[in-house]
């Protein structure tokens, strides 16, 4: 595999063979949690991909200094000075989102894919290619949840990014709710999982 | 009477997996069988009810007073990591059965959003040192009920007759879902 093709490889995985939230299941706080509009969805999920973007080059630029035992914490650590950036960020620029967002913004902290993303794949590679690996989790990441959020909020609320769709619209009050999140992620898993099922037999 | 309400609040109607989201990952890791999600439930109601404690006293003592709020975070984080570690290790030296049935589930507590959310919400709602210990206590009492109410139904999931697709994480999420409809009965209590 030329250089080149590979590196395409690890961005697409992110989106598609290893999407994070419907292929292994991380980060389901935040894809439940803030995805009832599109446009919290979204913010969401480029302040996830840029703490994981920022945090995969420290690591992975320090990957050879830091001792073997005491990695996890220090991933932490990393990873916790990033998310305290973005939420300073967000609460001075975009007071609304920020308050909105609430307490899973600095909750990105414990989210699970980016100390995956660390463990596996930012301590044992060079930098370039961790930053394409953090961008394709990144976008793949930010894909679901704005899918998410944009079901929900047009079936919970009737509009898309805060604009409204139908005039009169019976709002499907469940949906902008915890239980719609579960049920629609879970449609959402189980679709992905069909398509590929088709795709895999598709190739035999 | 506040302080009951909290601990009803915790476990009910603001219930930290079916409502808030914290602690998806456990929920839907361990929920397999019933005995492990007890166990679980139990670890991490106890880093909860700790966690509560400790992140109270260092922000009440050392962050306000010294002006460090844009250390919270990091120092939280590792305030949990370093408990969820004693808690392994006593778990490991008492319990060592149940040690191997949770296995990699313990030391990932440190990264149950619902431990660091819980740290979170205490200093939002400026809780007194009484009202964060008892709103640590229910907000592991109300995970456990959700774990182990979940770990009852998957069991029975496991012989039932599920589309193909649906099978794991898709049939999870929906019963989750319409588990956290049931629990949104409760919020007539309050």
């Amino acid at each position: 595999m030329s250089d080149e093709s590979s590196l395409r490889f690890e961005f697409i995985k992110g989106i598609w063979h290893e999407n994070p939230v419907l292929r292994q299941l991380l980060g389901m706080c935040p894809t439940l949690a803030v995805t009832t509009t599109a446009l919290n969805g979204f913010t969401m999920g480029v302040a996830t991909s840029f703490v994981l973007f920022s945090s995969s080059i420290v690591v992975s630029l320090l990957r050879k200094v830091i001792p073997q035992q005491i990695r996890i914490p220090v991933y932490t650590i990393i990873i916790a000075t990033f998310v305290t950036i973005a939420d300073l960020f967000l609460a001075a620029e975009f007071p609304e989102l920020s308050k909105a967002l609430g307490p899973y913004v600095p909750l990105i902290v414990v989210n699970c894919i980016i100390l995956g993303r660390q463990e596996i794949f930012s301590s044992k590679n060079p930098v370039y290619k961790s930053v394409v690996d953090a961008l394709g989790m990144g976008s793949g990441f930010i894909l679901t949840l704005v899918i998410l959020g944009s079901v929900r909020e047009i079936l919970g609320t009737g509009s898309f990014f805060n604009i409204i769709l139908f005039d009169n619209f019976q709002k499907w009050v469940i949906m902008a709710l915890p239980a719609g999140a579960f049920i629609s992620l879970g449609f959402f898993v189980a679709l992905v999982n069909f398509v590929s099922k088709k795709q895999a037999t598709g190739y035999k | 009477m506040e302080i009951l309400l909290i601990f009803i609040a915790a476990v009910l109607t603001q219930n930290f997996v079916l409502h808030y989201f914290l602690g998806i990952c456990p929920f839907l890791g361990v929920s397999g069988k019933s005995n492990s999600a007890f166990g679980m439930g139990i670890a991490t109601t106890f880093v909860m009810t700790l966690a509560a404690m400790a992140t109270w006293l260092i922000n009440h003592f050392i962050l306000v007073p010294f002006e460090l709020k844009f250390l919270q975070y990091v120092s939280f984080i590792i305030v949990i990591a370093g408990l969820v570690q004693l808690v392994e290790m006593f778990v490991h030296k008492v319990f060592s059965d149940l040690y191997r049935v949770l296995g990699i589930y313990l030391p990932l507590i440190t990264t149950n959003c619902a431990i660091l959310g819980l740290t979170l919400f205490m200093v939002m709602r400026d809780y007194t040192f009484l009202q964060a210990v008892i709103f640590g206590l229910g907000a592991g009492a109300g995970f456990t009920l959700a774990l182990i109410i979940m770990a009852g139904i998957r069991e029975e999931l496991e012989f039932s007759n599920i589309p193909d697709c649906f099978r794991g994480a898709g049939i999870t999420l929906i019963t989750a879902g319409i588990l956290a409809l049931a629990f949104m009965g409760f919020s007539g209590i309050i």
